[in-house]
């Protein structure tokens, strides 16, 4: 194995140094793709047949609902290695992406609710995956006030980690207990790869663009607001050390 | 671990508040609701399934977070924790004794507050048995929210924050149970999730609740 393995970046100032290099073309690539992706879906796609054009809310309403469900994988993720390897930037990630993943959430059940007035005549139905969703955002609540509430970072970084252990188990149960209560409105997956009916080629590559441009998106965010807790703990550590001495 | 359990039990019923408190709460709710949503038998003998199934949830919520709280205080959960029992063990008896001392007297007091409600008569056997299954993982699961927040100053409002969506799949197989008892229908699929989420609560969360317990004692 080479002397550069994946876990070098967990070291603070290794991570500081690569994350400060690749911003910049990070940010970049997420304007490029995510312009070209609603620009392309907006102005460069036919109006649907029955729905006119609403149908293009789409382009933001599935993958901010991606992003939603996948940033809290990826929390559990961080988590797991924080509790197994204390790697402090891992666990700092997972706290930086807990906002994120709660906006996307909202921004998804908002586009719902627009799309949904003039679709389904309703704002709100007590569909499975609208309730699935209104839950996973409560779990993103709680989550955030458990970090707020406590003051020393690792017993956070820890209690935290459980609770996002114990919630994603929560948050499958959950869906499967909301399917069991209520059938729903909510249409199919839109985009898969197992399934004859899929969104039309014509809707589905803007969407596809759409959706890698929400992850890259979705990846600067974390690393800058990593990079901001990062040094945020840097100030309280020097703040310390000024008082001591 | 019984010597405990007799500890916790005589600590929650001589100093007054939890035990009580808890059955009070939930008569209220029961007797708020109607003024609420008007005398009507049939509506309120629809609704009354979920009433009596969030009112016990929420009488539960009241006392959670005296599970861990005064023993932290007063240092004895330090004692507890070098203790030759496991940590895990202690947990699991002090959610039990919070479900002797909450879920089962809400439990055998619920049938008396389906009567107000006008529950449909034959959904009682199926409101005893839901809430005999499912208040003990209202307890488990609420041991856990109350092991992350006992460090906090003021808990209480977060430790609801974090515990009521974790209620969530306990509701709906649970209130959902006598609703099907209620309509004359199978109640199988319902009270199996609620024992299968019972018995999983019971055998997995004391050992996450230790844990955190272990970093807030640290």
């Amino acid at each position: 194995m080479s002397s550069m393995s994946f876990w070098e970046y967990a070291n603070p100032k290794r991570f500081m140094a690569l994350s400060s290099a690749s911003l910049p073309w990070l940010t970049g690539l997420t304007a490029l793709v995510l312009g070209v992706g609603l620009v392309w879906g907006f102005f460069f796609t036919p109006d649907d047949f029955r729905q006119g054009s609403t149908v293009k809310i789409i382009y933001i309403h599935v993958p901010s609902a991606f992003i939603a469900i996948n940033a809290w994988l990826m929390m559990l993720v961080t988590s797991l290695i924080w509790l197994i390897r204390r790697h402090h930037v891992s666990v700092l990630a997972a706290r930086a992406a807990a906002p994120i993943g709660l906006a996307m959430t909202v921004i998804g059940l908002i586009t719902g609710a627009v799309w949904g007035q003039p679709m389904w005549g309703t704002w709100w139905e007590w569909d499975p995956r609208l309730t699935s969703f209104l839950i996973l955002g409560l779990f993103y609540l709680g989550y955030i006030a458990l970090w707020e509430a406590i003051d020393d970072a690792d017993t956070a970084a820890d209690l935290t980690s459980v609770l996002c252990i114990v919630g994603s188990v929560f948050a499958v149960l959950s869906r499967y207990a909301i399917l069991f209560w209520n059938q729903g409105l909510h249409q199919g997956a839109s985009l898969s790869l197992d399934k004859e009916e899929n969104v039309a080629d014509v809707f589905a590559y803007p969407l596809w663009t759409c959706i890698i441009g929400f992850v890259l998106l979705f990846i600067t965010l974390v690393l800058l607001r990593t990079r901001t807790e990062i040094r945020a703990r840097r100030v309280k550590a020097l703040i310390a050390r000024e008082r001591m001495t | 671990m019984i010597a405990l359990l007799i500890r916790d039990l005589r600590l929650a019923i001589r100093t007054g508040g939890g035990f009580g408190l808890g059955l009070a709460f939930f008569l209220i709710i029961a007797v708020l609701v109607p003024f609420g949503v008007g005398p009507d038998s049939a509506i309120l003998g629809r609704i009354a399934p979920g009433i009596l199934w969030i009112g016990a949830l929420l009488a539960c919520l009241l006392s959670l977070d005296r599970i861990f709280a005064l023993d932290f205080e007063d240092g004895s959960l330090d004692l507890l924790a070098t203790a030759p029992i496991p940590l895990e063990g202690v947990v699991g008896v002090k959610a039990i004794s919070h479900w002797l001392t909450t879920g089962l007297p809400l439990t055998l007091a619920a049938p008396v507050l389906g009567v107000l409600l006008s529950l449909p008569e034959r959904a009682y056997l199926w409101l005893i048995l839901s809430l005999l299954i499912g208040t003990p993982a209202l307890s488990f699961i609420g041991a856990f929210g109350a092991s992350l927040t006992v460090g906090l100053k003021r808990g209480g409002l977060l430790l609801s924050l974090l515990v009521l969506p974790l209620y969530v799949p306990t509701l709906i197989f649970g209130a959902e149970t006598i609703r099907r008892g209620a309509e004359g229908l199978s109640t199988t699929t319902p009270l199996t999730m609620l024992g299968a989420i019972t018995l999983g609560t019971l055998a997995v969360l004391p050992f996450a609740s230790a844990a955190a317990i272990r970093v807030n004692l640290r």
